[in-house]
């Protein structure tokens, strides 16, 4: 297996003013050419900084992330995000949010009408062509989530980040959605690395599972394979014994061995209002 | 109805009425400013019948209307003049090239008074030199500032002390810098209209350096996020990112700054005795006369019903401008 990208002892630490405080601690992680890798685990736990810090948006404080073997330090339109929030500019259309991805990407190797006829692709692509002159305020969150998949595939990139991209769509634009995510993942292979909440999403697009264990000092605590044959069916798999075996692995991991997120911060709670009941009752006193 | 789009019926809530009720509506629409107006007038009418002055009795509605029917036959009266002033010397020049072909014929321009419309002409010219002025300096400032924290934070303690000042401690400071710098014998402007304008730009620019640099400072993390990733220069930024978040704040301090522009020129104007409407206001109180006081009154009125037309014209602006056809303005 030749690795593509590598996260290597990646660890960040935040300032706070009673020092630094340790978010993320030593994930390791390759990924090769092609694959689907989903990140899965408790809000918090640092999902999204991971990501960020792949995306070059963040730094690690220790160890780095190298893609091709080159280290990345900082944002690159080769590694192209889709956000949580689709983060179109509500000035554009759709196509125009599409054009400034292309222009900044191609802008010396495309012509005016190979740029057109590329941002026209890549919305065919998401189904989008009925709605390019749309702006963002006139198209539905899932039309607006489509545009914003588009305007990262647009960018022809090495790796494709997806934070939570489909969290805030309803069950079935959700489904649409992650649909058209497998079939363009099948037809052009780009490397993807997806954070999401949702295990049957996690188990269906994933080539990968990476687990990862609650924060402070967060970091990759299992990984799991998901060896199921492609193309797949949601519906026939959730039929499928070795399907609802993966899900229950997933299940098991985040709400038997790392369920103590409720109980960690229900503690910190009781332990915060322990120290402040002194302190009001002297307060009442004065 | 049924054709209506949803984006029409936001803008226009009152195609949603029907027929008679919609009548209503409009009838509430122009009714309840009458009655307010009407109101006031009798307020006005009743107590300005109780206020004797030096100069007789307080202007009423009706002897402002008598003012302003005045105020205008004097400018036609005035046109009139200039007009035959021209016609006159025209004549006298053609007779005299007539008798003597290399006669040496001058045109001499009419020196009338300026009348009150001339004067609202002046203003209106001043006020808006020093606002585009202004916001020439102000917008890229603001647009600087917003965009990097440390030349924030070096020149914010500057613009919190010069925000604040009044526009008549700036104005003998502006007039005694004007005539040493402005030294030529062949003026474009005139020095009185030099400084009124730089009072005003120095009064108008705060408003709009203060909004348009929090417009740009909180531009969403995640299109600043979108800008990182897609790696855009410096102008494409600026251009595609900052300035279209930023627009609504850049325009309220836009009117901000407009409205302050018109105050500041009608009192930098009567101090300085600088051509426009303050002056018209501050002769008119000089010259004491019966009239004098219903005349201030028309001024009063014209300054705050131009006032009021300029906001407008920003509003409209600001409409043609926004990408964002559905937001309330007001």
């Amino acid at each position: 297996m030749n690795t593509y990208l590598q996260l290597s002892e990646v660890s960040i630490d935040f300032p706070t003013p009673k020092g630094p405080f340790r978010a993320l601690d030593k994930i390791n992680l390759d990924i090769v050419k092609g694959e689907f890798v989903s990140l899965i685990g408790h809000s918090g736990c640092g999902k999204s900084t991971v990501l960020n810090i792949v995306a070059g948006l963040h730094q690690a404080t220790y160890g780095g992330v190298l893609l091709e073997g080159r280290e990345v330090n900082s944002p690159g339109a080769e590694r192209a995000v889709v956000f949580q929030n689709h983060s179109l500019l509500p000035w554009l259309t759709a196509y125009e949010n599409v054009e400034l991805a292309v222009k900044q990407v191609f802008k010396r190797t495309k012509s005016k009408a190979e740029m057109r006829a590329w941002i026209e692709h890549n919305l065919e692509l998401v189904h989008m062509t009925h709605a390019m002159d749309k702006r963002p305020d006139e198209i539905s969150g899932g039309m607006k989530q489509r545009v914003g998949i588009a305007r990262a595939l647009a960018m022809e990139p090495k790796v494709l980040l997806m934070d939570e991209p489909f969290g805030a769509l309803d069950a079935l634009t959700r489904a649409h959605l992650q649909d058209s995510l497998m079939e363009i993942h099948r037809d052009l292979g780009n490397t993807v690395i997806m954070i999401t909440h949702d295990v049957d999403e996690a188990v269906l697009l994933s080539d990968r599972i990476v687990m990862m264990t609650n924060g402070p000092a967060a970091t990759v605590g299992e990984i799991l394979a998901i060896d199921l044959p492609r193309p797949r069916q949601r519906v026939e798999l959730s039929d499928d014994a070795h399907y609802n075996h993966l899900r229950h692995e997933v299940l098991a991991f985040l709400y038997e061995r790392q369920r103590k997120v409720e109980d960690f911060s229900a503690a910190k709670k009781a332990r915060d209002r322990a120290t402040d009941a002194p302190s009001g009752r002297s307060a009442c006193a004065v | 109805m049924n054709t209506l789009s949803l984006s029409q019926l936001r803008r226009n809530p009152a195609r949603l009425i029907p027929g008679p009720a919609r009548l209503q509506s409009l009838a509430m629409a122009l009714m309840l400013p009458a009655a307010g107006l009407l109101i006031f007038l009798f307020i006005w009418h009743s107590a300005a019948n109780m206020i004797d002055t030096s100069l007789g009795k307080f202007p009423g509605p009706a002897q402002v209307w008598e003012q302003s029917v005045n105020l205008a036959a004097e400018h036609s009266a005035e046109r009139q003049r200039a007009h035959d002033f021209h016609e006159r010397q025209a004549l006298r020049n053609a007779e005299r090239l007539a008798a003597d072909p290399a006669a040496m014929v001058e045109i001499r321009p009419y020196t009338g008074k300026p009348t009150f419309f001339d004067q609202i002409g002046t203003s209106l010219v001043t006020v808006l030199s020093g606002f585009i002025l202004a916001s020439i300096i102000a917008i890229p400032l603001g647009i600087l500032i917003g965009l990097n924290q440390t030349i924030y934070i070096a020149i914010n303690p500057l613009i919190q002390l010069f925000k604040p000042v009044s526009p008549l401690a700036w104005l003998p400071l502006v007039t005694m810098v004007v005539s040493a710098v402005y030294v030529t014998n062949d003026p474009l402007f005139s020095k009185s209209f030099l400084n009124s304008m730089f009072t005003v730009l120095l009064c108008c620019l705060w408003p709009t350096v203060i909004n348009t640099a929090v417009g740009v400072a909180n531009v969403s993390k995640d299109l600043l996020n979108v800008s990182h990733v897609l790696q855009l220069n410096a102008l494409t930024h600026v251009f595609k990112i900052v300035l279209p978040s930023a627009l609504p704040l850049m325009f309220t301090g836009l009117r901000l700054s407009l409205g302050i522009a018109w105050m500041v020129l009608i009192a930098a104007e009567m101090l300085a005795q600088n051509p426009g409407l303050g002056k018209f206001v501050w002769d008119e109180f000089q010259n004491g006369s019966s009239n004098s006081l219903g005349r201030i009154m028309v001024a009063v009125l014209v300054i705050g019903f131009i006032g009021f037309l300029l906001d407008r014209t920003m509003l409209l602006l600001q409409r043609r401008v926004s990408w964002d056809k559905n937001a309330i303005l007001r």
